[in-house]
């Protein structure tokens, strides 16, 4: 199925500006690829995938270059080709497909439009392209391909945009298609339709791919071979299933013990529930959003909320804190009925209730050090000034493993990713509150910074006592932090109980649909789900095993 | 001919009067400060030099000035020589001693003017952005209402209802101001009140001025500081205009504008003097602006593409 090489990158050096100097971002990269081969590239962030990604298009960033090697694409030296040549190889014979569609797409024109922009600037006919659209669209699953074209990128979900985009991608048919974390936004519902999508396209077009992803078990479907980079540097390259049956470098052993944190059983609840949310119905304006919620949270356990995005995960969050008055039912903590609106409730009250929030980027005001953001709920509810303060937030610091000395004085700023989701968590903990809802904290982080996060919140909770709810999407989390798990759909509870008995068959339907839906890091996982899923998804012929 | 030598002459003095300016500040100011200061182009240095002899001079107007500010101490319109260097007013009254004085008065209450308008337009704005509901409508819709009516004339009409003393000058050009202030406070403070940061603080149970003080307005104070700058031109320029029109500082106080209009037959006969005061409004003016230009530059982020 393989053919000829397409794509030769030797000894590729990139370098990134720092102020006045140039730090090196790619060390040195060699990468081969033959036609109709998927290559999957992983490694957590920073470790310059995308970079390499846009280098293969012979394009660097705003504040990098390409100091050293050399891109052959088809013959044609990348980084001899004129600016002219190369812009005539883009988007013709290599397309990119960007994480966020959403970002990507121009919010003021039509899917269609935007499709047909390359391809007539490239000397097709119009109405032969928007032909051309329907067929891909039809093979892209997209829901009323001869319509959905017509509509904006805001009156489509985001599921189908990620399609769509893809079929953007192969509106000239190119011989080389980028993929930049396509899915990585994704709920793992959605995620299956689009992996298969683009599956199968690429095998129809005999395309060319480069899969760019975090997550190993997307990439176990999707790639041929797998290649793992770590700060600039290759660390192995593998034909994906030697490279999961027998990675050999440590790091990659680590990125696949990743997966297998789970912590020991919690002893069952005993006594009345710290929260009891009892039939709780609310929502915006006319629209309900939730309808009879009820479900317990014990003191020292963790509840997972599960379900896709729209299913009402945050809105109970919302009721729980008082931001969201619900129209009927109740919130009782510790045996008293919490007052509806928060503004109602006392300040012991709040401090009781914390919360983290899914993006640390917007959870925690830039513009305050880390000696204010974390002290003011402990000043605030616990009444400490001056040097009982200062040592408490030390106390703090030292808890979520970061240096007090180093970091007291910071801006968030100055931090990375996974150290502002740990300064959310000392700001709750600052408050020592009974509970504290996690909303999606995880989603936005690496896997092996998530690890960390999880195991943080573990031992803390071990510690504390503290009572979790964990509202998710992604169910390995749940598998692996989870006491009990609440599945929801539509704003209703589904399912709820222990999480022996949920992961365990019998399931309800839609349990089983999310439950099938989590990648597993069997190359052949894929095929199997969508041939047990009789063709819902996906329309073709059936697939074949691993095709390596 | 002569007028763009001397033009000419300035702008290549001021060059390096700038450089040097900046070499000082980088020089002597803390680490952090420097920092700023050593990127900071020349004509903000310039901007930052030509403001501090202003606040220099306003500040020591009586050790400055030659002769007291209200005295008649020559004949009327005397040329410029040695004892009164830029000769004397149409009552004999000594120009430069009245210059210096008009900088404090003129820049003063222009300041105190602008600093009025700033605080009460900038927290009604962020007050009205967080509560949001009715109190924004209706505080919005007010300031609509007087937005509406053309703003020299508004503050012609209420001078003239309430006198013309300095404090209603400030309170009127203030009020006048300050709905520009809350606009553009309130369009800042909208963006930030939809954070996760402000929900986290809100359910902590924070009071509203803990909000608009530590969490809403470090926020929202790059666009406020530009505009501050901005809007200290408009008003300068509106208390001078007001003063030529007679309604805005009163003789004697010494002020620029009315000094433009008291000695403008002098023009006539070729002399430049009363053009200094108005040249004097001018350079601040632009003066401000660089400074001004500057820190939209900052708050933009558009430096880290240098």
């Amino acid at each position: 199925m393989t053919g000829d090489v397409l794509l030769n990158i030797k000894g590729l050096h990139i370098e990134g500006r720092a102020g006045e100097d140039w730090l090196p971002i790619i060390n040195g990269i060699d990468l081969t690829l033959r036609r109709g081969e998927v290559l999957g590239l992983i490694g957590e962030s920073g470790a310059g995938k995308s970079t390499l990604g846009l280098a293969a298009m012979g394009f660097a960033r705003d504040g990098c270059r390409i100091s050293g090697g050399e891109i052959t694409f088809d013959g044609i030296d990348l980084r001899a080709a004129s600016e002219r040549r190369k812009r005539a190889l883009r988007g013709r014979r290599i397309a990119y497909v960007a994480q966020s569609a959403a970002a990507s797409f121009n919010p003021a024109h039509k899917l269609i439009d935007q499709y047909c922009e390359v391809p007539v600037l490239k000397g097709m006919g119009r109405s032969e392209t928007e032909a051309e659209a329907v067929t891909l669209y039809r093979k892209m699953q997209l829901p009323a391909p001869e319509e959905i074209g017509f509509r904006y990128p805001h009156q489509v979900s985001g599921g189908q945009l990620q399609r769509a985009m893809t079929a953007m991608a192969m509106a000239c048919h190119p011989d080389l298609i980028i993929f930049d974390e396509p899915t990585t936004a994704l709920d793992v519902t959605t995620q299956i339709e689009v992996l298969a999508a683009i599956r199968d396209i690429v095998r129809d077009y005999n395309t060319a791919a480069i899969y760019i992803t975090h997550d190993l078990a997307v990439v176990a479907q999707m790639a041929d071979r797998i290649k793992i980079l770590l700060r600039g540097d290759e660390v192995e390259e593998a034909d994906t299933r030697t490279m999961l049956a027998n990675p050999k470098a440590d790091y990659t052993k680590s990125l696949w013990a990743v997966r297998s944190f789970a912590r020991p059983e919690a002893p069952p609840p005993k006594g009345a529930p710290l929260v009891s949310v009892q039939g709780v119905r609310a929502g915006y304006g006319k629209v309900d959003i939730l309808h009879d919620v009820s479900f317990d949270i014990h003191a020292g356990r963790t509840v997972a909320v599960v379900g896709e995005s729209g299913s009402g995960k945050s809105t109970v969050a919302r009721v729980i804190t008082g931001l969201l008055p619900p129209r009927d039912g109740q919130v009782v903590f510790d045996g008293t009925p919490l007052p509806p609106d928060y503004r109602a409730r006392t300040r012991d009250q709040l401090r009781q209730c914390q919360m983290i929030y899914q993006m640390a980027d917007t959870a925690l005001n830039p513009k305050l050090r880390l000696r204010e953001l974390i002290g003011r709920p402990a000043r605030m509810y616990l009444g400490l000034q001056g040097r009982a303060l200062d040592s408490r937030v030390r106390e703090l610091l030292d808890l979520i493993e970061l240096d007090p000395d180093t970091y007291i004085d910071r801006l968030p700023s100055e931090l990375s990713g996974g150290q502002k989701q740990r300064i959310g968590i000392a700001r709750a903990l600052a408050a020592e509150p009974q509970l504290i809802i996690c909303d999606e904290v995880t989603s936005a982080l690496d896997q092996i910074v998530q690890e960390g996060i999880l195991k943080l919140l573990d031992r803390l909770q071990r510690e504390f006592g503290l009572a979790y709810m964990f509202i998710t999407h992604d169910l390995s989390t749940v598998r692996a932090i989870a006491d009990e798990v609440v599945v929801m759909q539509h704003g209703r509870v589904v399912e709820q109980g222990p999480k022996p008995e949920m992961f365990a068959p019998p399931h309800e339907p839609y349990t089983e649909l999310l439950l099938s839906s989590v990648p597993e890091m069997d190359p052949d996982w894929l095929t199997r789900l969508l041939a047990a899923r009789g063709g819902t998804v996906q329309a073709g012929a059936p697939c074949s095993g691993g095709k390596g | 001919m002569g007028v763009l030598l001397f033009l000419v002459i300035v702008i290549a003095a001021s060059i390096p009067l700038a450089w040097l300016f900046r070499a000082t500040l980088v020089r002597t100011l803390p680490h952090d400060i420097a920092i700023v200061a050593r990127d900071m182009p020349l004509t903000a240095a310039f901007g930052l030099l030509v403001i501090g002899v202003y606040v220099f001079v306003a500040v020591l107007a009586p050790v400055l000035a030659p002769f007291p500010e209200r005295a008649v101490v020559g004949t009327q319109f005397q040329p410029w020589d040695s004892t009164h260097w830029l000769g004397t007013d149409r009552l004999g009254r000594d120009m430069l001693s009245r210059l210096i004085y008009g900088a404090r008065n003129t820049v003063g209450i222009a300041f105190a003017t602008t600093t009025l308008a700033f605080v009460v337009g900038s927290l009604l704005g962020i007050w009205a952005a967080l509560r949001g509901g009715w109190l924004d409508q209706g505080l919005s819709r007010f300031v609509d209402a007087l937005m509406a009516i053309p703003s020299l004339i508004f503050s012609l009409l209420l001078l003239t209802i309430f006198g013309t003393t300095v404090m209603t000058l400030i309170l009127v050009i203030a009020a006048v101001d300050a709905t520009r202030v809350y606009r553009i406070a309130r369009s800042v403070a909208q963006g930030v009140v939809v954070m996760d940061y402000i929900e986290a603080a809100r359910l902590r149970g924070e009071g509203n001025w803990y909000l608009i003080r530590r969490e809403i307005l470090p926020n929202a104070l790059a666009p406020l500081v530009a505009e501050f700058g901005l809007r200290f031109c408009f008003v300068f320029l509106t208390i001078s205009s007001l003063s030529f029109l007679g309604l805005g500082i009163q003789p004697p106080t010494a002020d620029w504008g009315s000094m433009v209009r008291d000695n403008a037959t002098l023009i006539t006969f070729g002399n430049v003097t009363p053009l200094l005061p108005a040249g004097a409004i001018a350079l601040l003016t632009v003066a401000v602006n660089f400074v001004v230009d500057w820190q939209l530059y900052r708050a933009s982020g558009l430096k880290e593409q240098g």
